[in-house]
């Protein structure tokens, strides 16, 4: 933050013209409106997301699966358990895929790959990765694991998709914190004669993970709430289900099938459905937040 | 100091067998052979993309597959321009509405807020990237768009001189909506990009401003905004590119009608909404042609991505010299976790 500017009385002794000091207040105002413009949506989404969400949540809604039986009572269209709990599987394997996958590449950017031309392609290639819109990684699994297969839509495959969209972030994130390890504690544990695999994995890692969690679950907390890759690889269901390679339901598909429906009781479910994910997306962002702060790198 | 001599120095240095050297060899290739296959998997998916898309191209021709403005599956007809076009249409809007405001809130946030409430307000911004897209959606049919209607319906009657922009019956979906709602997603990828462009000015530019008698407004616009310039073009390119590849917010909130609309406040139709909306009971050409325009949508991000972050990293190692990475700080990062779909 630089230094105070002078305001007020001390303008108009400097001789800054009245002007100019109109031209200040003005632009200033301007800058204070558009930031409070900038926070409406915010005000407005969490309250109608609180005030309709919560009307539809009840026990009922969180232990039923939905029975696609729309013309009747709310009571009749059942709950988002098997949505939930879609969710929580498919991206629990998007990132057992993800996460291994992504810190290795991050400790060959960091250890290995420096600043060569091919870690700079691959850091490139990263970033173009993570600017993919999520519906063309749907289509790239669709492809390999549908068309190629010949066979159809299964969860794991929904996981994949997921993956591919975690894994620039957690690349990312990880190579930032790994590039914040002191580089004497790799240089004495070398010193000592221990192997660089040693130091990768007792000394690097070990201090980097507390840091590397909060990319981690940033990554979880942006699959979670994704829809298009979902559509055509893990499509939906109704019923509750733990086999990963059938159909599977999940909380962001269900939404964008319930908000189509001419359906009042329908409708609400989504609304339910939506703050459950958007509870589910905060607390991850809060827990990422407190780790990050309890981390001693960055 | 005297260069210390190793005791016994004649002696050879300790060597490793090379049965123990193998984990570091196998440890370092194996990471390597990692890091290439993601090159490899991005290469191979374009390339089947392309390879599914052929159908469509064959059909229709590159050109005629873009600059045809006739979506008719049932005819079997594929000219993509009324998509192309809802596309450009909707995330000009997009950078229209929120560039600007994001800009501003990235000023205030570095320039004039009191200094308690930064981190508030930094944290309230990064909340609407943490809301997800499909909440968006339903959030906007169901409440911004009934809204608005009559608004809209004011202008698009006061307006009606102007071609695009007025005329016509308002409908709950439209271009304008979607562009809105698409305004409000990217806000906090161009804020936090530009806060951290911003961050890096260095104090003596601004204090030499202020120092010569500028105001605060002067000195934002003399020593802030032309140091940052590439950096916030940068941001709202990045942000340009996520409205471009947002998909089911825009397929809900744009009314997903296979014609190029008449007016602004008209339904209409995008590349990314297309194949959302019409892939499941898509067969043959039609699906070929859905994947041209999920490889259509691949290309135009890339480009839009591409520049962006040329931009952003040569801002950033002018003003940093950081080391081999320009390390986005932790607010970019989880900005740019905002859903993208």
């Amino acid at each position: 933050m630089s230094a105070q500017a002078p305001t007020g009385d001390l303008m108009a002794r400097f001789g800054v013209s009245a002007a100019r000091r109109r031209k200040d207040r003005v632009a200033r105002g301007t800058i204070l409106a558009a930031t409070i413009v900038a926070l409406i949506p915010l005000v407005l989404i969490v309250y109608y997301l609180l005030s309709k969400g919560l009307g539809a949540w009840s026990s009922s809604f969180f232990t039923t699966d939905p029975t696609g039986n729309t013309f009747f009572k709310s009571e009749s269209i059942g709950g988002i358990k098997s949505a939930i709990l879609g969710t929580v599987e498919m991206v629990a394997l998007a990132s057992a895929i993800s996460v291994p996958v992504g810190v290795g590449v991050a400790i060959w950017l960091v250890e290995y790959g420096k600043s060569s031309w091919f870690a700079h392609t691959v850091r490139f290639f990263v970033d173009v990765l993570t600017g993919v819109p999520s519906i063309v990684f749907g289509l790239f699994i669709y492809i390999v694991l549908i068309v190629g297969t010949g066979s159809s839509f299964a969860g794991y495959k929904g996981s994949l998709a997921l993956s591919l969209l975690m894994l620039p972030v957690v690349i990312r994130s990880a190579e930032v914190i790994l590039l914040l390890v002191p580089s004497g504690l790799r240089e004495s544990a070398l010193a000592l004669g221990a192997p660089r695999w040693k130091v990768i994995f007792s000394i690097v890692l070990p201090t980097a993970l507390p840091g590397m969690v909060t990319g981690m679950l940033l990554a979880v907390a942006r699959a979670a709430g994704e829809t298009a890759p979902l559509l055509f690889t893990a499509a939906s269901t109704k019923a509750t289900s733990f086999n990963l390679s059938g159909f599977m339901n999940s909380l962001p598909v269900q939404i964008y099938g319930d908000v189509t429906s001419p359906t009042t009781a329908v409708v609400n479910r989504a609304w339910g459905a939506a703050l459950t994910l958007v509870v589910m997306i905060l607390a991850l962002n809060l827990l990422a937040r407190l780790i990050s702060r309890r981390s001693r790198l960055a | 100091m005297e260069a210390a001599s190793i005791p016994g120095g004649d002696r050879a240095l300790p060597a490793r067998s090379p049965l123990a050297r193998l984990p570091d060899k196998l440890l370092r290739y194996a990471l390597t052979l990692l890091a290439g296959l993601i090159l490899a998997l991005i290469v191979f998916f374009f390339v089947r993309l392309v390879g599914e898309a052929r159908p469509a191209f064959a059909k229709a021709g590159v050109l005629g597959f873009a600059f045809d403005n006739n979506w008719t599956p049932s005819a079997e007809r594929f000219g993509a321009l009324p998509l192309v076009l809802g596309t450009l249409i909707t995330s000009s809007l997009a950078l229209i509405i929120g560039v600007p405001i994001a800009i501003a809130t990235a000023i205030y946030a570095t320039e004039l807020c009191p200094i308690r409430l930064r981190t508030g307000l930094t944290v309230l911004v990064e909340l609407l990237a943490a809301v997800p897209s499909v909440v968006y959606g339903l959030w906007g049919i169901f409440f911004l768009a009934p809204k608005l209607q009559g608004t809209e319906q004011w202008f698009a009657d006061r307006l009606s001189f102007i071609p695009f922009i007025g005329g016509g019956l308002v409908t709950i979906p439209n271009y304008f909506i979607t562009g809105l709602v698409l305004a409000i997603m990217i806000l906090p990828i161009v804020s936090a990009i530009s806060r951290e462009v911003m961050s890096t000015v260095p104090a003596d530019h601004k204090e030499a401003a202020l120092g010569l008698g500028a105001t605060r407004w002067e000195m934002i616009r003399i020593a802030v905004v032309p140091y940052c310039r590439a950096g916030i073009v940068g941001g709202a390119m990045l942000g340009l590119g996520r409205a471009i590849g947002e998909t089911i917010a825009v397929t809900i909130l744009i009314g997903d009608a296979p014609k190029l609309g008449s007016q602004l406040f008209g339904q209409g139709y995008s590349l990314a909404a297309v194949v959302a909306n019409e892939f499941g009971e898509a067969q043959g050409v039609h699906r070929s042609a859905l994947f041209a325009a999920g490889l259509v949508l691949f290309v135009l991000t890339l480009l839009v991505n591409g520049v962006a972050r040329g931009l952003v990293v040569r801002s950033a190692r002018s003003t940093r010299q950081s080391g081999p990475t320009p390390g986005m700080g932790a607010s970019v990062l989880v900005a740019d976790t905002a859903a993208g779909a």
